[in-house]
């Protein structure tokens, strides 16, 4: 099986002294579903900046969808990143921008056609159930709309890849099962590969996952 | 309302550049104008025993414009009644000739030494009249006019551009965000920030427009023009054909600098 993610001897930290993730390695097999656990401030979210170049390898190696991350440039980044669907905790919308907008942001950094974004856009809003909302700016919603907003334009483009931190933390109960709901559908009828850094995985998630588990800055699968 | 505040804040400071500048474009213009008519007034008279060209003349220096040579016969005719008409003749032919030299341009004080020592080393010239002190002080009058002028131009220059600065910062916080949500989906830098450069553009159209509303309403109830005309100047305030490209190059430039200034200060926050 394909290896979308592959990291040997990485380190990963915000400085070179101070290293958060300390010679890591694993492999994530394209197609698979993942959730990363750790305790706060374990290097989870740290983790997942790696993989879509947000942060820098400090050392060893890591290889994203074929890319080398090791001194990445902007242009090879932004390549990477079209083909990578991202879902935060703090959702991340452009305040100035509707909920329709939103949505369409990543299709039209893709190039995709005007009439094809709508036409994908209506459907989305249509999944997180949030049809109704399209002309609201993200200020008029609820967090749990918010969140589900991102996960539309996270799905948008159809990436390889969806990469969520955190994405049901702030959320009730009814918008967490739409984002579950989603990325499950994204892993098994898209076959995108998804990545979830979390702190409780939930006890009805049905989908075949694997498990990392990160503590003092080592990475291990639980069984 | 944020926003709207943001652009009348780059529409104003755009708006006094240009101002300053077309202001220094059209003072510059009246003291070139009024220094032709200065130059044009003033003339150095020569005193020479032979009739002299016009030629002999602008061999000496090439500033000379023209010699006029001045007819004796007003200031013999005051003459006249005192002496009779055979002591004038007689006055006519001894009196030597008189000739005005009109300037190119309006020449400094130095030069005008110069060029007065360059006439009195010839020996066809026995006398030579720069009435050199009002020169002086005409000429220093307006040197100093000048340096005013491009003081308080600089100082407006430069509190505008601080201005503009400040408003860099501000569009800077305002528009990171945007920028950095589409940088994490791998927009490229053009498209990131072709918002910016749309609103910087926009707002430079509308300084620039303003601008030559001012100017061309100042020109068209020609409330300047009377004031000019006291001292026989004439020029144009405001030349749609020449002004207006430039004020509005100088604000598309300003403005696009301004925004490519924020789009290398844009680092990505996650």
């Amino acid at each position: 099986m394909d290896k979308i993610i592959l990291a040997e001897n990485l380190s990963l930290g915000y400085t070179r002294h101070e290293t958060i993730i300390s010679k890591a390695a694993f492999a994530i097999d394209s197609g698979s579903f993942i959730f990363i656990t750790g305790a706060s401030g374990s290097g989870k979210s740290t983790l997942l900046k790696s993989f879509f170049g947000a942060l820098p390898v400090l050392s060893g190696s890591l290889t994203v969808g074929g890319v080398d991350m090791n001194g990445i440039g902007s242009k090879k980044l932004n390549f990477l990143r079209r083909h990578i669907g991202i879902v935060f905790q703090d959702y991340k919308l452009v305040k100035e921008w509707t909920i329709e907008k939103n949505v369409m942001l990543p299709l039209l950094i893709n190039g995709y056609a005007r009439d094809v974004s709508e036409l994908q856009v209506e459907k989305l809003l249509g999944h997180v159930k949030l049809s109704h909302q399209r002309g609201k700016y993200p200020v008029e919603l609820s967090g749990g709309e918010q969140q589900r907003v991102a996960m539309a334009r996270a799905l948008s483009h159809n990436p390889i890849l969806i990469l969520a931190d955190e994405p049901t933390g702030n959320l009730d109960e009814y918008s967490s099962k739409v984002i579950w709901g989603l990325l499950e559908g994204a892993n098994t009828q898209l076959d995108a590969t998804v990545v979830v850094v979390t702190h409780h995985i939930p006890e009805t998630f049905g989908t075949p996952y694997k498990h990392y588990h990160i503590e003092h800055g080592d990475i291990y699968e639980v069984s | 309302m944020k926003s709207l505040k943001s652009h009348f804040s780059l529409i104003t400071a755009l708006f006094s550049i240009l101002i300053t500048l077309q202001l220094f474009l059209s003072l510059d213009r009246v003291i070139t104008a009024y220094e032709q008519t200065l130059g044009e007034n003033y003339g150095i008279v020569v005193v020479s025993d032979s009739n002299l060209s016009e030629h002999f003349f602008k061999k000496i220096d090439a500033s000379i414009k023209e010699a006029e040579a001045l007819s004796p016969k007003q200031m013999l005719q005051s003459l006249q009644e005192h002496t009779g008409d055979s002591g004038i003749n007689l006055m006519e032919l001894k009196l030597p000739y008189f000739y005005r030299l009109r300037l190119k341009h309006f020449i400094s004080p130095s030069d005008a030494r110069t060029l007065g020592l360059k006439l009195q080393r010839e020996t066809a010239i026995s006398r030579v009249e720069t009435f050199a002190q009002q020169h002086d002080t005409i000429y220093r009058l307006l040197q100093l006019f000048k340096g005013v002028i491009i003081v308080i131009t600089a100082v407006l220059f430069l509190v505008t551009s601080l201005l503009i600065i400040k408003e860099m910062r501000l569009w800077q916080f305002q528009h990171r965000e945007r920028m950095n949500i589409m940088a994490l989906f791998g927009a490229p830098v053009w498209l990131r920030s072709a918002v910016l450069f749309r609103l910087a553009i926009v707002d430079a159209v509308i300084a620039s427009i303003l601008a030559t509303i001012i100017f061309l309403t100042i020109e068209h109830y020609g409330w300047v023009d009377r004031i000019l005309e006291l001292v026989q100047v004439h020029v144009a305030l405001f030349d749609p054909l020449t002004d207006l490209p430039l004020l509005f190059t100088v604000a598309i430039s300003l403005s696009i600098l301004l925004a490519s200034m924020i789009v290398m200060g844009h680092k990505e926050e996650v």
